[in-house]
């Protein structure tokens, strides 16, 4: 890669290079692939096309680091977390501080890097599932932004619990389609947009929300993220002067976790932790843990780790974080995990609202619930280290979103559910 | 080729007509019924697609998703489909059967378990929607071995290469969808349907493997079905049979209807001309 046009301290922080790839067809070891339907495998592979042509070009990083610096306002701080690390115990905790940029969590930098794909390749119109809202913000933003319209998929259930997001896209001008098929939540969200997209795919992009899904989403989706990781690398060496023992990220299909996780793979000194949603317990059979509890099996359009019955029906899933409620996980995940270079954790609903709370008492950070289950088990592995070792947690975005569930959770609303 | 399905083909063409193909979904709305409704579309097929209930459907609209949602929730299980599949081989020794699907559940299952009880409860193919033939490494042999055909998919968006593609590594037939969108949708131009089939038809005659085209998705009329058959060896009719359980509330009606509904579209097929294309 050749260096990019003048300015720039900024760009000069990012590692254009492709690291760890997939094979040709997508594969990470036995995961990922491309399981999609006929009609849509045309459309992939024009998707892939037009991603390796633009990332190997410079203008296309020289406007998608600018959008990020100027307008998604990064790179994001890494806040040393001192209060809470010390009333923690334990190793220090640096934090990630996603939620700080533009639409409140990670999942622009994603939309910023697809919706210029999706203007490289004339499409104008997009589309997206979400589960939290926080990927239909994301897409909603850039769609406004980029005068492209924008229809987002959402499970019914979802829209109810994180309303102040439906809203926030519809007043960003995207249509936002109810969906009630299945358990009404992401994995039927994901259903519903690839169901408009075979009909649509000549004039829509979609625009995937997280690290899964047919190759080369997984692929693109975890390089438009790894400024997260790069950064945050870059960032604790001035800091700290030396590298993490220890990188926590949540995981719902994966897109803050690769994000963060990427770039520190090949320090052998850094473990990398991904924390799955425990649900109620992961004794309870109501969770989201598919690395935990799950099998390989295929689901919207790779193979990879899955909640599924012996029958290959796949399972409803529970959390207290929407945007964790899935039960897939994005195939490098597995692939990683099965490598001996992932460590996983899992925080329940209660550990994870008791984590938001902490947070917010001893920094004056609201946590969004998905970022809160990265908390409760990052502090629970800071604790069991020593106070020179430093652990970085992915605030992969803020709570806003959930003020609605966290204020019924306390009793400070009607109708707690 | 599996010998059935290619003799249904060579029938068809003595007949002077397409072939029809039907779908149903087993275990649809629940298992007893769906023996019945199975035998009733089988009496006027010449060859029976039966779906294999998933919960995660992606590539059907509202009508076969509902009927996957209906036969789970009567717990419909896979080697409910296998036994339907035996009825039908029992009752029609001669008509083709494909079994239809999404990966998942033959991979729980393990291919080479499920090709094997496919085999042995008859069926002569599979149709897996979401494994295209760049991922068939995970399925192919074990179908191979048990003598199952892969029936492969082709759109409106497929190109050239990607014919070619289902041609070499399909068998049995070639399945043309007839529109860029899901199952039960409204059909496409049908002119436009006519010269891709054209097109996919020469370039399957120049492959070492020349298959029949059949044609699905969106058909729901005996016109539409008739219009097909001027060019298509096949015509697939599905959601417009699927409606026939849902529009149904008891179980007589629901096979009388489907039995009517069957009717109708072997009449339409019967007084139509063939395509000339095997
Ligand atoms: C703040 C936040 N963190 C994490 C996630 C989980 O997604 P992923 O695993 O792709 O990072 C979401 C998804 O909606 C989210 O909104």
């Amino acid at each position: 890669m050749s260096s990019l046009p003048e300015h720039n301290d900024f760009a000069a922080m990012y590692n254009l290079e492709i690291t760890h790839a997939p094979d040709a067809g997508g594969h990470f070891g036995r995961f990922g692939g491309r399981f999609a339907a006929e009609t849509l495998m045309q459309p992939l592979k024009e998707i892939e096309e037009a991603f390796f042509d633009a990332w190997n070009d410079d203008a296309f990083h020289a406007e998608r680091l600018a959008l990020l610096e100027n307008y998604v306002g990064r790179a994001t701080p890494l806040y040393h977390a001192e209060r809470l690390s010390k009333q923690n115990g334990g190793a220090q905790i640096y934090l990630k501080r996603e939620d700080l940029t533009h639409t409140g969590a990670h999942k622009i930098n994603n939309t910023i890097g697809q919706g210029l794909l999706a203007r490289r390749m004339g499409k104008k119109h997009v589309i997206a599932e979400t589960g939290a809202g926080q990927h239909g913000v994301a897409t909603a933003t850039v769609a406004a932004m980029f005068g492209m319209s924008c229809d987002i998929y959402m499970g019914r259930e979802d829209m109810a619990r994180q309303m102040p997001n439906v809203l926030r896209m519809r007043l960003l001008g995207a249509n936002v389609i109810p969906v009630d098929s299945g358990t009404a939540t992401l994995k039927d969200a994901v259903n519903e947009a690839l169901r408009n997209w075979v009909a649509t795919c000549e004039d829509t992009f979609y625009i995937f929300g997280t690290a899964a899904g047919p190759h080369p989403y997984p692929l693109l989706v975890r390089q438009f993220h790894t400024v997260i990781g790069q950064e945050a690398r870059a960032q604790i060496l001035k800091q700290a002067g030396r590298l993490p023992d220890v990188a926590v990220a949540c995981v719902g299909g994966g897109s803050n976790a690769m994000g963060l996780l990427h770039p520190f793979r090949d320090d052998a000194s850094v473990k990398l932790v991904a924390v799955e949603a425990a649900g109620y317990g992961l004794t309870t059979g109501k969770h989201a843990a598919s690395l935990a509890a799950g099998k390989a099996g295929i689901l919207h359009g790779n193979l990879t780790y899955l909640l599924e019955d012996d029958e290959g029906q796949v399972q409803g899933t529970h959390s207290i974080s929407a945007g964790l409620d899935y039960p897939g996980i994005g195939p490098e995940l597995a692939f990683m995990l099965e490598q001996g270079r992932l460590t996983l954790d899992a925080a329940t609903d209660a550990e994870a609202m008791t984590a938001l709370q902490t947070l917010t008492r001893s920094e004056g950070i609201i946590p969004a619930l998905e970022s809160s289950h990265a908390l409760a088990a990052g502090a629970r592995i800071a604790k069991a280290m020593q106070p020179d070792q430093i652990v970085i947690i992915n605030l992969s975005g803020r709570g806003d979103k959930d003020m609605d569930s966290v204020f019924k959770h306390m009793g400070w609303l009607e109708d707690a559910s | 080729m599996s010998k059935r399905l290619a003799d249904v083909f060579v029938r068809c063409k003595a007949e002077n007509r397409a072939a029809l193909v039907g779908y149903l979904t087993a275990g649809d709305p629940d298992v007893t019924s769906s023996r019945e409704l199975l035998l009733a579309l089988a009496d006027n097929c010449d060859i029976l697609e039966i779906g294999m209930p998933f919960s995660d459907p992606m590539a059907d609209g509202p009508v076969i998703q509902a009927a996957s949602e209906r036969a789970l929730a009567a717990g419909a299980h896979i080697d409910d489909v296998f036994a339907l599949t035996r009825a039908v081989r029992d009752a029609h020794p001669e008509i083709g059967i494909v079994l239809m699907g999404y990966a998942n559940v033959p991979y729980a299952m393990g291919f080479e378990t499920f090709a094997e009880k496919a085999s042995s409860a008859g069926a002569d193919a599979v149709l897996i929607v979401d494994i295209p033939p760049e991922e068939g490494h995970i399925c192919d042999a074990a179908l191979k071995k048990h003598n199952l055909d892969r029936i492969l998919l082709l759109s409106p968006t497929s190109p050239d290469d990607r014919i070619k593609l289902a041609c070499e590594n399909g068998s049995g037939f070639i399945y043309y969808v007839s529109l860029t969108g899901i199952t039960g949708a409204d059909m496409g131009n049908m002119e436009s349907i006519r010269s891709k089939v054209a097109h996919i038809q020469a370039l399957s005659a120049r492959a070492s493997n020349h298959m029949p085209v059949c044609v699905g998705f969106g058909v729901k009329t005996p016109e539409q079905a008739t219009q097909v058959a001027q060019f298509a060896d096949g015509v697939v009719v599905g959601s417009h049979f699927v409606s026939r359980i849902a529009e149904n509330s008891d179980h007589d009606s629901m096979r009388s209807a489907m039995l009517t509904a069957a009717n109708h579209m072997r009449q339409a097929l019967n007084s139509g001309v063939s395509g000339d294309n095997i």
